[in-house]
């Protein structure tokens, strides 16, 4: 609990940006590596999806929990990896994030996305689900989704790592990453992330985990370079 | 015999408009008001139950306009679990407070107590009219719970705690909409206490000379009745209403426990009790089920001898035992918790008096029953939504045996026989009630007829109509049914589905039937063929005064009265067969 | 129209009654010890009400017919009922009270055994957790001892239902916790009911077994399945958005199979 709020600590609020950002940009260096944990990390538990029959006719190998998913090599997945500081503004992303509720669960189960970038949430399931953001900072909101009801279509107006959960099947849990750079990226089944298009400039770049706390590295970039920055989490059992 | 030539008081004139016709403190214009108000919300609640039924039959199948009218709570028309509760919730409450409560107790009472006393007003007119217009606050704080933040309550019209009272975490509705529900009841207590007072004040006081107690016409001795219940049952609400709201709005903790964990948050609360607010809730909520229903049983009784043209069966037992009713609705509200948590003990206690309970309601039956014999019966449209009554409040009150009863209540108790059970004892019988008295007084009121073949239509359709309703629930209740879903998904329940389409069918059609009742108010409102001043050749005192009453309701003359109200098939004056309470010695 | 209405109401008599009497829905079949009795106290109600709801509906059906007064019958003079009023206040006192001491009198020996008796000693024991909108279940684990509940390590994203400190807490490692209610037949099953957030309610038609959770509160309830099978364990008191969906299955297993499943939870866990 304390770590997942925690991170909101970390968050640095940046002057709103006075020249537009180009979608693509082309050129500019990139800041990659990977994220790993020393310690015990908690087991993946089996979820008991007994009560949703549906959901469990889905899924013929049992889902586990994602709170914690590491890999060989003591990889970290779902890891938000983000520029914490140093960025030089950016304008609303105006492509959509995807948000999926199928099998009853959160696909992905991170989602980061920038501030005011437009999101979607689809219900893929044969029933009802409510999508319940905890949001702190940002307004709370909890809505039920049934099937045969259009998608919910919002934006998020602050920076947060809000949790999210459906009272309904009370396991499904998941993240949307709330930032205000256009910089970030979650982290793969290997722990591998990749920060591109960053114009030079001295960075601070943040590693944000739901239970493993956050860690952050200065980075300078130079030009159209490929920087490391590897992070070390400590995980516990419990 | 006082009869009608108008003298109207002189101040009658002198009155503004808004005076005459808005702020009015005249008993006459508050008891239409209270009926035109709960003429709003019945027909608000009722489109409530028509979605409501709607999506329980075709939980998927997109509503016309719905998405566009509450784009939140039925996007695209298709209705979100939570909305359909909270229509569930304004349904309960709107249907309990502003049309059972408001129609047969606050509205005839208002109109017609004091004429049947053979007053000139209530008690205390100002206070009168303040009674009405704090309902109506209450009524719009409660709708304008549509309007707000997340939208109304969704915690039913019990609002149990805690999901009544930790505020947002436990849901959609449960934020600014759960507050307005606190405060319109809690507005809504202190209206009812005013008028209580009143209705109590007026019975004592101001009965004209001859008027004794046994004298008293029987829907008259309901109203007194059900205005003392009422005193002592919203005295006990409106400070629940107000520890909700402190554990709402002020942090304090009457109704919340310690330690309670809601959508992953610890709830800073401790020490309270959820059990607390269900004693305090259901002291008033039982004895609220009689405030609905014995209006009913005294308009009943004075409408059944009217069109039997006999006397009602035993006048001081039917008082006795609405006196009777009234002590024992106060030790029974137990049987609301059986299954709550409470000791178990306790539940035998409570089952004890809740089934002594039927015996009283049981003789009135009989007594109704027993008036119809031997009976030389006209029937009009208010005299069978009369013997309508007689036989829901049966099928309603027998079903009441089951859930007395603590070895059978664990089966039944939170399926649809309790919902088919307080729809028929108090919804449609106090309907029926409402609707006879409509019929009847209607004349009196307005001074023209309705149109009883329209009547009749509209008390064969709807008779009809509601056991289509209700009578099946009981089936589903038997079968496990579970109450306040909005969808069924359980695997045992499917094939209960096409039963609760086959209600919905009749809800939609019985809902529709109402329009003829509608239509017929509104016409006959207009160009209704005259009233005489006795078109039913009726005993009590406001047939001896025109139709309508003039401002005073005897025209500057108070009448005395000789007679009781029952002399009915007698040797009366002039050939007629009833003696009229006014009548000279 | 007196004729017409004595046929509506004997119509809806009949058939309302009839399809009581036809079971044509019903109660689904008991597979609890106490069951039974339940059921046995419900029909014996069920005949009495259903005499009583057909008597008077027949009665104020033929009253109505017999003393409509249609168009061009001779005017007669009314009558009253046969003895006045006292013989109808007898007979519902004496018929009704009876009915009455007999429900109370058999009824609460029926309530009783369920909700007054405490659950015998080889009762096995299991926890159970009400929460918006599922319900979860404990069993000891190999130890045979439950660890202590927590509300401040409660979270469902972790899927710490119960709140347990499997860090400092050793007897709450071992814990089985699950979301399906799997039971032994013809053992007695000895239930806490803890209530997470709001009011719940714990109700199997076929177990014939209905208790509401409250918060603040652990309270225990008691039963024995009879027979072995899959069942649905559902909420009926209003909790929130996903009141309807709010269930959970019960597994009756043979007790071979139950102590089977139970190694293998043990194990996983």
């Amino acid at each position: 609990m304390i770590a997942r709020f925690s991170a909101l600590v970390a968050l640095v609020a940046l002057a709103s940006g006075t020249t537009p950002r180009e979608p693509h940009r082309p050129a500019g260096g990139t800041i990659s590596g990977k994220v790993t944990f020393t310690g015990t990390p908690p087991k993946a538990k089996p979820i008991d999806m007994s009560k949703e029959p549906n959901c469990v006719t889905q899924h013929p190998t049992p889902v586990t929990t994602e709170d914690a998913v590491t890999g060989p090599g003591n990889s970290v997945r779902y890891v938000v990896v983000y520029i914490a500081a140093g960025d030089q503004g950016a304008a609303p992303a105006t492509d959509t994030v995807r948000y999926d509720q199928k099998g009853c669960q959160y696909i992905p189960h991170v989602a980061a996305m920038q501030v005011h970038q437009p999101l979607t949430i689809y219900n893929d399931d044969p029933h009802s689900h409510n999508i319940h953001p905890l949001a702190r900072v940002n307004a709370e909101w909890n809505k039920s989704q049934p099937k045969g009801a259009p998608p919910i279509r919002t934006a998020w107006d602050e920076p947060e790592f809000i949790a999210l959960k459906c009272n309904v099947h009370p396991w499904m849990h998941g993240y949307f990453a709330v930032l205000s750079t256009p910089h970030f990226a979650v982290t793969d089944s290997s722990g591998a992330f990749s920060l591109s298009g960053l114009p030079p400039g001295k960075y601070t770049v943040t590693a944000w985990h739901e239970r493993f706390g956050t860690q952050s590295l200065e980075v300078t970039i130079a030009g159209s370079e490929t920087k490391p920055a590897n992070f070390v989490l400590t995980a516990r059992p419990y | 015999m006082t009869h009608t030539t108008a003298h109207p008081p002189a101040h009658a004139q002198r009155q503004s408009f808004l005076r005459k016709h808005v702020f009015s403190v005249d008993h006459k214009v508050i008891g239409r008001q209270y009926l035109d108000l709960a003429l709003v919300a019945v027909v608000t609640g009722m489109v409530l139950s028509w979605l409501m039924r709607f999506h329980l039959g075709w939980p998927d199948t997109p509503v016309p306009l719905l998405g566009k009218l509450a784009p939140t709570g039925a996007a695209g028309g298709v209705m979100t679990p939570e909305y359909y509760l909270e229509l569930m919730t304004m349904h309960g409450t709107i249907m309990v407070f502003f049309v059972l409560t408001t129609a047969p107790f606050a509205g005839f009472g208002n109109y017609f107590l004091p004429i049947h006393v053979g007053a000139e007003d209530m008690a205390f007119p100002r206070i009168n009219m303040m009674s009405f217009w704090v309902t109506l606050l209450a009524f719009l704080v409660l709708v304008a719970a549509f309007f707000v933040g997340d939208g109304p309550p969704l915690s039913g019209w019990t609002a149990y705690a805690p999901l009544s009272a930790v505020g947002k975490d436990a849901g959609p509705g449960q934020g600014s909409g759960q507050t307005l529900w606190a405060i319109s009841i809690g507005i809504f207590c202190i209206a009812q206490l005013l008028g209580s007072l009143n209705f109590i004040a007026t019975t004592l006081d101001l009965r004209t000379k001859g008027m004794s107690l046994a004298r008293l016409p029987y829907a008259t001795w309901a109203w007194f009745v059900t205005a003392v219940i009422a005193l002592v049952a919203f005295a006990v609400l409106l400070p629940a209403c107000i520890l909700l709201i402190l554990d709402r709005v002020a942090g304090t903790s009457f109704f919340i426990p310690g330690g309670l964990v809601i959508s992953d948050r610890l709830q800073p609360h401790m020490g309270g009790s959820p059990l607390l607010w269900q004693h305090l809730f259901w002291f008033f909520g039982h004895p609220e089920v009689y405030v609905a229903i014995l209006p009913g049983f005294g308009i009943i009784s004075q409408i059944l001898p009217v069109f039997a043209r006999k006397p009602l069966l035993g006048p001081r037992v039917f008082i006795a035992c609405l006196v009777a009713i009234a002590f024992l609705s106060y030790t029974v509200w137990g049987h609301h918790m059986f299954l709550s948590g409470m000791n178990p003990f306790s539940a035998t206690l409570f089952s004890v008096p809740t089934l002594v309970i039927t015996i009283p309601a049981a003789i009135i039956t009989l007594l109704w029953i027993g008036t119809v014999y031997g009976a030389r019966l006209r029937l009009t449209s208010a005299s069978l939504f009369a013997l309508g009554f007689v036989s829901v409040f049966v099928s309603g009150g027998i079903s009441g045996f089951f859930l007395a009863q603590p070895s059978t209540d664990i089966y039944l108790h939170g399926t649809y026989f309790v919902v088919a059970h307080f729809h028929f004892v108090m919804g449609v019988a106090a309907m029926f009630g409402i609707f006879a008295g409509t019929y009847f007084w209607f004349p009196k009121m307005f001074g023209r007829m309705m149109s009883e073949t329209l009547g009749k239509w509209h008390f064969w359709l709807t008779f009809i109509g509601v056991y289509c309703i209700f009578m099946p629930m009981h089936y589903l209740g038997l079968a496990g049914n579970v109450r306040r879903y909005s969808a069924f998904t359980d695997d045992y329940l499917q094939p209960l589905i096409p039963l609760h389409r086959f209600i919905t069918i009749a809800a939609l059609f019985t809902g529709a039937v109402q329009l003829i009742f509608l239509f017929n108010l509104i016409r006959s409102r207009l160009r209704g063929p005259k009233a005489a001043d006795n078109p039913w050749e009726a005993t009590t005192l406001e047939w001896s005064t025109s139709s309508p009453p003039p401002h005073d309701n005897f025209g500057g003359r108070r009448p005395t009265v000789a007679y009781g109200p029952n002399e009915y098939g007698v040797a009366g004056p002039a050939g007629r067969d009833y003696v009229m309470q006014a009548a000279a010695q | 129209m007196g004729r017409l209405f004595a046929v509506v109401v004997t119509v809806i008599a009949l058939v309302s009654a009839a399809i009581f009497a036809l079971h044509v829905w019903w109660l689904p079949p008991d597979i609890s010890a106490h069951g039974s009795r339940i059921d046995r106290q419900l029909n014996e109600t069920m005949v009495t009400a259903g005499i009583l709801f057909v008597a008077a509906q027949l009665a104020l059906g033929l009253f109505v017919w017999r003393f409509d007064v249609r168009d061009g019958m001779p005017p007669r003079a009314v009558k009253t009922f046969p003895g006045g009023v006292t013989p109808l206040v007898v007979l519902a006192i004496l018929f009704v009270g009876i009915e009455i001491l007999v429900l109370t009198f058999v009824g609460s020996k029926v309530w009783a055994s369920v909700y007054q008796t405490p659950a015998p000693a080889e009762a096995l024991q299991i926890e159970v957790e009400a929460e918006q909108f599922a319900f979860y279940f404990r069993y000891a684990g190999p130890d045979g001892k439950f660890g202590t509940m927590h509300p401040d390590l409660m979270n469902d994203a972790t899927q710490n239902f119960f709140g347990l400190d499997p860090a400092n807490d050793t007897t709450a490692r071992d814990d089985i916790v699950v979301g399906t209610l799997v039971i032994p037949v013809n053992q007695p099953i000895d239930l806490r009911l803890h209530a997470k957030d709001v009011n719940h309610s714990f109700y199997v038609p076929e177990l014939r077994i209905q208790q509401d959770f409250v918060p603040g509160m652990v309270i225990p309830l008691h039963f024995t399945a009879t027979q072995t099978g899959k069942y649905e364990l559902v909420c009926t008191q209003l909790c929130g958005l996903g009141h309807y969906n709010m269930r959970a299955y019960i597994e009756v297993k043979t007790p071979a199979d139950f102590a089977q499943w139970l190694k293998a939870q043990a194990a996983t866990s």
